[in-house]
């Protein structure tokens, strides 16, 4: 066990230089991966089909990956696909990370659980490209059919003849050929899969637990200062004075100036920047100094009065309707019974453990970035904008990012350290502290609902209405904080109204793990559960019977269909009640079990949460079942368990205790002690089934969240009688006797 | 100020404030980059490294508390990956985002040091403090068990390989 295995040994020698492809290297690259400093030219004879494959005469096979790594596998699985239809040996493969560069390698984007359904086809099709192309140079030396020549493990064989002849043997040849469209090559029978389907360990791994750098903050480039940003803690306030003359004599400090920023809440904004020899240097200097800033009319924003507001809206009328089905009226006057429950979540912080980070450099004109980003082409639009340079004159190299979770799809922290680094005249490595980052995140937005069900004599949903108070200006919602109105089950119901009301909001809002999803499936899975409890049916039982009820009769372009597919919903509900042996066991008071499904990023989960709450009201989670459709194939298998454990995980960690709250334009919380991640002792088994079916593989890094949090919750009323409407559950008092 | 103190086997003498945190010493002076800076408070166990054997949080320890002591960082852990906790993180993909890991790998090398086969209860007490916020908590756990298994196998054929040498002489 001693010796490193020669796949991992191999990948160390990963040559940086290529990474800069297309000519976006400034000279000679820094070695921050430890690598070596090394020339950008390519020798000459290498088989490059496209822009994710190269072969050396010597047999060297690198595939290029081109997405931001997040810890979501996406450096592992995207490499996987080409690998399959090239078809060599995954054990063979270098894997390499590529440039920002759109023209050469398409979209390169950390989000949506976007990557799988985009590159699924795509990537094999590069792939197969690369294979067809060295069948046929091998075949036409051999003076044979291609189609009795056969490839395996980076060889292609002529079974007949008993000849054989290495990739690297034929690369130089195959790079004198033009390469097939790629819509005509033809890929394998998803039979003959040798490396999809497999679980394959990460291709950082090694690095990872041997302590290499890899990181955006492990970068280093040579003369650069280490630089603190600080900004108002009510968002968005400019700085009235500073002292910086001071501050700019403290030890280490080599530069400290303003930034007048701007008003963008994504982008730069206001602020002192303080540069010094090391980063403690900066840190200590920072403690000197003394800002003020100007008034800002955020500071009179609070969460206490976005409740406020939210409560005068639901005593009028939505200001406007986004979607009315039916006749909600007359359902209602006509219902068995009527349900009305108002329900409210909190801002979320994202909280990578990596802190926000970014090196800039800049000079001649042309910018070189190193960042942990999830968009790096929405960077370098923010960047190119706001310093007013080219966009093709900057290179931004993809670092691997400690956590991603949707924080890092926004660019605030690399627009700054480009900023710094140019008026500077020195390249810079910005590094946030974790108060900064905590207090200057893109929040997942808070959001209230008022909801109103009613159910007729067989227990049927005849009407369904929500009252979303939310923010923006009455135009525009703000980043994140709009929810579809043909979520589900809207147009699974025949009269349905989803009204919206607005407040405005001076709070920077973004993405966060399954956005939208991870706010509604708990109010609306639970409401659900609420109307299943007046209905007298069971929480699994009216929710097929729900499914069955089937899309609308017409879709309108106002009112379209739904875009769940009951059959698949159905599926993963079927299946995780059968795992968790649900409706066949009986709990005492103080236990209970709780289901949940949604549909998110193309993907269908149904979740069972069990739990024990203690008569003091402490929560045990005893074991989540969870139950996916995301198609064919599970590409990596695991990789996909540890999303979904992870996803799982992450919602009951919001469930249970997380929360910012605003006060005075600010974020009362500053740091994991009032913003707590999960931890080990409070992590329960989550056991994963997969349903497969025949739709094209979706991705896996975020649709598992959402219904663990209703599941958590009607476990809760099961175990205690009461009901969460609001959360996080550390707010409610869940004792009983 | 002036410290000596030994880093991964070797003696390191550097000038640097009095307060400034092993953790950023290792980090910006002596370009260790593998030990991370997660929240500088305690709060997270990213940067936890070995000073005389003991799993330490380094953001919290300043340079003064340095002198004559013995670092051991996640570079150092073994030569070549061999550590059985590495072995393992690598057998069972451990890490996601791999931030938090080598902080986790050092608390768990200190509690497989003094507890070659601890139980789910005695991990969970000694990774109390180490957060990962892509929650790979499963794995690790696992990872623990079966760096146990791999330490007390490599232990036992140690074991017969002396016993044989014996039996030979
Ligand atoms: S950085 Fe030291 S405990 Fe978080
Ligand atoms: S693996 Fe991402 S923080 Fe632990």
């Amino acid at each position: 066990m001693s010796t490193p295995s020669p796949i991992l040994a191999r990948r160390d020698f990963l040559r940086v230089t290529a990474v800069a492809g297309g000519g976006m290297l400034l000279g000679t690259m820094v070695d921050f991966a430890g690598i070596g400093v090394v020339n950008a030219m390519e020798p000459a004879g290498e088989f490059m089909p496209n822009a994710f494959i190269r072969i050396s005469g010597a047999g060297v096979i690198t595939i290029l990956a081109k997405n931001p790594e997040i810890g979501q596998g996406i450096r592992t699985m995207l490499p996987m696909l080409v690998a399959e239809e090239l078809d060599v040996a995954w054990q063979q493969v270098i894997v390499e990370q590529a440039m920002s560069d759109e023209a050469k390698y398409g979209s390169q984007f950390a989000g949506g659980s976007m990557a799988t359904p985009t590159n699924w086809e795509p990537l094999r099709r590069a792939g197969a490209a690369g294979r067809q192309m060295l069948v046929a140079v091998a075949a036409a030396s051999w003076n044979v059919p291609v189609g009795e020549c056969t490839t395996e493990a980076g060889v292609v064989h002529h079974e007949s003849s008993r000849r054989r002849a290495t990739y690297g043997e034929l690369a130089s040849r195959a790079a004198t050929m033009t390469p097939p469209a790629l819509d005509a090559v033809k890929l394998k029978d998803p039979k003959d899969f040798r490396i999809i389907g497999k679980s394959i360990p990460g291709v950082d791994n090694l690095k990872i637990v041997t302590g290499k750098p890899l990181f955006g903050i492990d970068v280093t480039v040579p003369g650069m200062l280490y630089a603190i940003f600080e900004k108002s803690p009510v968002f968005g306030a400019r700085v009235a004075s500073a002292n910086v003359d001071e501050v700019r004599g403290l030890p280490g400090v080599k530069q400290a100036f303003v930034v007048e920023g701007t008003t963008n809440l994504s982008g730069l904004m206001p602020g002192v920047a303080i540069l010094a020899d090391s980063w403690w240097a900066a840190r200590s200097a920072r403690r000197q100094l003394r800002v003020t800033w100007e008034q800002h009319p955020t500071a009179q924003q609070s969460s206490a009065g976005f409740r406020a507001r939210a409560k005068e809206f639901f005593a009028a009328a939505p200001q406007t309707v986004a979607r009315q089905d039916g006749d909600v009226v007359t359902a209602f006057a006509a219902a068995a019974k009527v349900v009305e429950a108002e329900y409210e979540y909190p801002f979320l912080a994202h909280a990578p453990l990596e802190p926000q980070n970014c090196t800039a450099s800049f000079a001649n004109g042309k910018l070189e970035i190193w960042a942990p980003t999830q968009a790096p082409q929405g960077g370098r639009q923010l960047v190119a904008q706001t310093l007013g340079i080219k966009p093709e004159d900057i290179a931004i190299h993809m670092m691997r990012c400690g956590g991603g979770f949707g924080r890092r799809l926004l660019n605030d922290y690399m627009v700054e350290a480009a900023w710094i680094a140019r008026q500077a005249g020195v390249p810079v490595k910005l590094v946030w502290s974790r108060e900064d980052d905590t207090q200057h995140d893109f929040y997942r937005p808070a959001g209230f609902h008022k909801l109103k069900g009613a159910v007729d004599a067989n227990g049927r949903i005849t009407a369904w209405e929500n009252h979303f108070a939310t923010f923006g200006d009455g135009q525009r919602f703000a980043q994140a904080a709009s929810i579809s109105p043909n979520e589900f089950p809207i147009s699974f119901i025949p009269n349905a109204l989803f009204g919206v009301s607005q407040m405005p909001l001076g709070v920077p809002t973004g993405f966060l793990r399954a956005p939208t999803s991870n706010a509604i499936a708990f109010v609306y899975q639970s409401f659900i559960d609420e109307l299943a409890l007046a209905a007298g049916k069971d929480p699994v039982q009216f929710r097929l019977d729900l499914l069955d009820q089937g899309g609308i009769v017409a879709a309108t372009p106002a009112a379209p269909a739904s875009p769940v597919n009951a059959a698949r919903m159905k599926g993963v509900l079927e299946l995780v009640a059968e795992k968790s042996e649900w409706g066949k066991r009986k709990f005492p008071r103080g236990s209970g079990v709780g289901v949940g499904m949604h549909f998110s990023h193309r993907g269908y989960f149904a979740e069972v949460v069990e739990v024990n709450v203690s008569q003091r009201g402490e929560v045990k989670i005893v074991k989540v079942w969870v139950a996916g459709d995301v198609g064919s194939h599970i590409i990596n298998p695991s990789g996909a368990m540890a999303q979904v454990q992870g996803s799982v995980l992450d919602g009951i960690a919001q469930a249970m205790k997380q929360e910012i709250t605003i006060d005075g334009g600010r974020s009362v919380q500053t740091s994991l002690a009032d913003y707590e991640l999960l931890r080990i002792t409070e992590v329960p088994p989550v056991e994963v089934h997969f349903r497969t079916t025949e739709f094209p593989p979706t991705g896996m890094g975020e649709p598992a969240l959402p219904p663990v949090i209703p599941a958590l919750a009607s476990a809760i009323f099961m175990a205690t009688g009461k009901r969460i409407r609001s959360l996080p559950l550390a707010r409610h008092d869940l004792s009983w006797s | 100020m002036k410290i000596t103190f030994s880093v991964n086997g070797t003696n390191r003498t550097i000038d640097v404030p009095a307060d400034m945190p092993l953790l950023w010493i290792l980090r910006d002076t002596l370009d260790l980059k593998g030990t991370k800076f997660g929240c500088g408070q305690a709060l997270c166990g990213a940067c936890t490294v070995h000073i005389n054997g003991s799993a330490t949080r380094s953001c919290q320890v300043p340079a003064s508390a340095l002198n004559g002591r013995k670092v051991v960082t996640i570079e150092g852990l073994s030569a070549q990956a061999s550590h059985p906790l590495q072995q393992a993180w690598q057998e069972l993909d451990v890490p996601q985002c791999g931030y938090c890991q080598a902080g986790q790998i050092m608390q768990a090398a200190d509690l497989l040091s003094s507890n070659p086969q601890p139980t789910d209860e005695d991990i969970d007490a000694a990774m109390y403090g180490n957060l990962c916020r892509c929650a790979s908590y499963h794995r690790i756990r696992a990872g623990i068990h079966r760096a146990a298994e791999l330490a007390a196998s490599s232990r036992a054929s140690t074991q017969q390989d002396a016993d044989s040498t014996q039996g030979v002489a």
